[in-house]
C-alpha cells in the first residue's frame, strides 16, 4: 500500500447509508463537471469569436491528444491506489529513442515501434519495482521521472532531431480527412472505448476496483493483485510510448525536454475526472469529460493571450480544487460533528456544575 | 551502547547477515561518509585537482543549498508526507529578495532574510492547511502548488532578471565569502543542520513527527495532535525553502523566473539517499544533509572524470531508485531479526 502523503482518514461519523451517499456525491460530481465544461466553452466563446467554429475543434483536440491517451492507463493505476508520475518523462525518452533511431538510418515505422517497445520496458521497470520489490509507487515514479528524463538528456543533450517523413508529421497540421479531428484524438477515442469496456464490464475491471477498495481483501478473494498492478504499469508505459511517438511527429521534432511537466496535466485530468486519489472509485466517462474541460480551457486561455506559464497556475489550482471539492462534504460533516460534540461537552459540564 | 551490544548477542546467534543489515540500517550516516570517501578518493586519483580548494568550496556551497532544503523535506517525509513545492518556493523567494534589493537597495540584511523566510512560511501555511484541514494527499496538493507557485513567479518576473549589480556587496558576500577556507554557505548549512539535529532528538514536538510517520492512527490515539504537527512540518519546510531562496540568490547572484526548477527532485533524492525512510517514521537530518553532500560530490566528480554533465540527472534518478530499493531490501532483511528479538525479550 503506497500511502505516502496520505493523511489518515477518520471514519466518517455519520449514520447515513454509505452506498446511497456515495452514489449521490458521484452523480453530482459528473454534473458539476459538465457544468464546468459548459462554463469553459462559454468563456472561450466570449474570448474569441473563432472558439465555437468547427476548425477550432481540431486545435482543442490536438492540444490534449497525447495527454488524454496517457490519462487512460493512469486512471486504472489510480483506481488501484497507486500513481505513476513518470508518464511525461517516458513520453520524452521514447520520443528521443524514436528520433535517434531514425537519425541512425532506421525506417520510421520500426523506429516508432521501438519507441512503444521502450515504453513497455520503462513501464515494466516501474511495475517491477512497485510489485516485486514492494516499493511505494510514488517514490518509485518520482525516481524514474528524474531517471528517464535524465537518460533522455544524456542521449540528446542539446540537439533537436527532426526530418521525419512529412506524411507522418502532417498529423500536427491536418485533420483526419472528412472530419475536424486530429489523429491523436482518434487513437484516444478508440482506446477510451476499450478502457471503458474493460474497466466497467469485465472481471478484470471489477478486480481493479476491488484492489483499490481494499487490496488485502482483494488478495484473499483470489485476485492477482501484484500481477494486475504490474501489467497496469506496463500498459501505462506503452501508452506513454505511443504518446511520445505522436508528440514527436506532431511537433516534427524530438528534444530531451519534450513534454516535461505534462504529468501535471495528466494527473489533473484523472483527478478532475472524479477518480478518487484514495483508489477504488472512478469512471472513464468522467475522465473523458475532464479531457474536454482541460482541452477547452487550455485553448480558451491561449485565445485570451495567457502565457503558458500562467496557464500552469490555472491547471495547478484545478488539480488542487479537484481533490478539495470531493472532500468538502466530508469536511463539513466533520466540522458539524465536532461542533455538536463540543456543545454536548459544554452541556454536560454545565449539568455537572449544577449538580455539585 | 551496552544494551545494544547485549541485544545483538541474542540476535547474533540467529544470523550474522541480519546483524550486518541492521548495522547498515543503524549507521546509515557512516555508510554515506564511506561512499563520500570512495567517490572523492577515486576521483582524486583520476584527477588530483578534484580536491583543490576552489572545487571543494564550490561543491560545499552548492551542497549547502540542497542540504538546507533537505532539512525541511526530511521533517515532512518523516511525517509520511511529501513536499514537492520547495523548488518553486525557493524560486519565488529568491526573486522576491532580488526585487526587494532592486527597489530598496539599503534594506538591512536581517530584514531581507526575515522576508524570505516569511514568504516561504506563507506558502508552507497554504500547503499545510490544504493537507491537514481538507485531508487530501500531500503529493497531489504540492504537485499542484509546485506549478501554481512557479506560475505566480513567472507572471511576476516575466522576462526580467535581477543581476549581481543590483545586489549590495554585503549580500553577495554571503555567497562567495569564506572563513578560514570554509564558505559562509557551508557554515550556514552546518549550523542549521546542527540546530535541526538537536531539535529533532530533543523536543517532544519533533518526536511527534516520528510517531506520526510510524503510524498515524496510533499517534492519534496516543493523543498527538496529528493535524497540528503535520501543519507545522509543512510550515517549517516552506520557511526553510524561503530561507534557501535568499541563500540561493546570494550564491548565484542573479535570478529569473526559473530559479530552482527541479530542485525538489534533487532534494528528495538527497533525503532518501541519506536514509530517511520514504514510508515515514525514521531518518535523520544529518543523514539527509550528508546525502546532499554526496549527491553534489558525485555531480562534480562526473564532470571531473569527463562524463558529460548532461548525464548527472540520470545518475541522480538512478541513485534515488537504487536507494529506495536498497532501503527496502535492508528492511526486509532486518525484519526477521527484530521479530526474533521481540520474542527473546518476552
Amino acid at each position: 500500500m503506497s500511502d505516502l502523503g496520505f493523511q489518515p482518514r477518520e471514519e466518517a461519523p455519520t449514520t447515513e447509508q454509505p452506498a446511497r451517499s456515495r452514489l449521490h456525491v458521484f452523480v453530482r460530481w459528473e454534473i458539476l463537471l459538465l457544468a464546468v465544461l459548459g462554463g469553459t466553452i462559454a468563456f472561450g466563446a466570449d474570448v474569441s469569436p473563432y472558439f465555437l467554429q468547427s476548425t477550432n475543434l481540431f486545435y482543442i483536440c490536438l492540444n490534449v491528444g497525447e495527454v488524454a491517451i496517457m490519462a487512460l492507463p493512469l486512471t486504472l493505476i489510480v483506481i488501484t491506489g497507486e500513481i505513476d508520475l513518470s508518464v511525461a518523462s517516458t513520453l520524452g525518452l521514447t520520443g528521443v529513442l524514436m528520433a535517434e533511431l531514425f537519425k541512425h538510418g532506421w525506417p520510421i515505422w520500426p523506429a516508432m515501434l521501438a519507441a512503444v517497445a521502450l515504453g513497455v520496458v520503462l513501464g515494466a521497470f516501474n511495475g517491477f519495482l512497485v510489485t516485486r520489490i514492494g516499493l511505494p509507487s510514488l517514490a518509485v515514479t518520482i525516481g524514474t521521472l528524474t531517471l528517464y528524463r535524465g537518460i533522455a538528456q544524456g542521449i540528446l543533450p542539446t540537439d533537436t532531431i527532426g526530418g521525419f517523413p512529412t506524411y507522418l508529421t502532417k498529423i500536427g497540421v491536418v485533420p483526419i480527412p472528412g472530419t475536424h479531428l486530429p489523429y491523436s484524438i482518434a487513437f484516444f477515442a478508440v482506446l477510451a472505448i476499450v478502457f471503458a469496456v474493460v474497466l466497467h464490464a469485465t472481471p478484470l475491471g471489477r478486480a481493479i476496483f476491488a484492489i483499490g477498495a481494499g487490496q488485502e481483501a482483494a488478495f484473499f478473494a483470489g485476485i492477482r493483485v501484484k500481477r494486475i498492478k504490474f501489467w497496469l504499469f506496463v500498459l501505462s508505459g506503452a501508452m506513454c510510448g505511443l504518446a511520445g511517438v505522436l508528440w514527436s511527429l506532431r511537433f516534427a521534432s524530438a528534444r530531451y525536454d519534450s513534454g516535461s511537466g505534462l504529468e501535471l496535466f495528466v494527473v489533473t485530468i484523472v483527478l478532475l475526472g472524479g477518480v478518487s486519489i484514495f483508489g477504488g472509485r472512478g469512471t472513464i466517462a468522467g475522465v473523458i469529460v475532464a479531457v474536454a474541460v482541460l482541452g477547452c480551457l487550455q485553448t480558451a486561455l491561449t485565445a485570451d493571450l495567457m502565457p503558458a506559464q500562467d496557464q500552469n497556475i490555472v491547471v495547478g489550482a484545478l488539480l488542487v480544487a479537484s481533490v478539495i471539492v470531493p472532500n468538502g462534504g466530508d469536511l463539513y460533516r466533520r466540522a458539524r460533528v465536532r461542533l455538536r460534540s463540543a456543545a454536548a461537552r459544554r452541556h454536560a459540564a454545565a449539568a455537572q456544575a449544577e449538580s455539585q | 551502547m551496552t544494551a545494544l551490544a547485549e541485544e545483538r548477542k541474542t540476535v547474533g546467534r540467529s544470523s550474522s547477515s541480519h546483524a550486518i543489515a541492521e548495522l547498515l540500517l543503524r549507521f546509515r550516516e557512516l555508510g554515506i561518509v564511506l561512499a563520500l570517501v570512495l567517490v572523492v578518493g577515486g576521483t582524486t586519483i583520476d584527477n588530483h585537482r578534484f580536491l583543490s580548494l576552489t572545487n571543494v568550496q564550490q561543491v560545499l556551497s552548492a551542497a549547502s543549498i540542497i542540504a538546507l532544503l533537505a532539512i525541511g523535506e526530511t521533517i515532512v517525509i518523516i511525517t509520511r508526507n511529501v513536499d514537492l513545492s520547495i523548488g518553486s518556493v525557493l524560486g519565488i523567494s529568491a526573486y522576491a529578495t532580488g526585487e526587494l534589493y532592486h527597489h530598496h537597495p539599503h534594506v538591512p540584511l536581517a530584514l531581507v532574510f526575515l522576508l524570505a523566510v516569511g514568504i516561504g512560511a506563507a506558502f508552507g501555511v497554504v500547503n499545510g492547511v490544504i493537507v491537514t484541514v481538507v485531508r487530501v494527499p500531500s503529493l497531489v496538493v504540492t504537485l499542484g502548488t509546485l506549478y501554481v507557485i512557479r506560475g505566480i513567479d513567472g507572471a511576476w518576473a516575466g522576462g526580467n532578471q535581477v543581476n549581481a549589480s543590483m545586489l549590495p556587496n554585503s549580500f553577495n558576500k554571503i555567497g562567495y565569502g569564506t572563513i578560514a577556507g570554509v564558505p559562509y554557505l557551508g557554515i550556514i548549512a552546518i549550523v542549521a543542520v546542527g540546530i535541526a539535529t538537536y531539535a529533532m532528538r530533543t523536543f517532544r514536538t519533533a518526536r511527534d513527527f516520528y510517531a506520526i510517520g510510524s503510524d498515524p492512527e496510533a499517534a492519534r490515539l496516543a493523543g498527538i495532535p496529528v493535524g497540528a504537527r503535520v501543519f507545522l512540518a509543512f510550515v517549517l519546510s516552506g520557511a526553510i525553502a524561503g530561507l534557501a531562496g535568499a541563500v540561493w540568490l546570494s550564491y548565484y547572484a542573479s535570478v529569473d523566473a526559473i530559479a530552482g526548477v527541479g530542485y525538489e527532485f534533487q532534494v528528495i533524492t538527497a533525503v532518501v539517499i541519506g536514509g530517511v525512510a520514504i514510508f515515514g517514521g525514521s531518518g535523520t537530518v544529518l543523514g539527509a544533509a550528508l546525502g546532499a553532500l554526496l549527491l553534489n560530490t558525485i555531480n562534480s566528480a562526473l564532470v571531473v572524470v569527463n562524463v558529460s554533465s548532461f548525464w548527472s540527472q540520470a545518475f541522480a534518478g538512478g541513485l534515488l531508485v537504487s536507494a529506495i530499493a536498497f532501503d527496502r531490501l535492508i528492511a526486509v532483511r532486518v525484519a526477521p531479526a527484530l521479530r526474533t528479538r521481540r520474542r527473546a525479550r518476552v
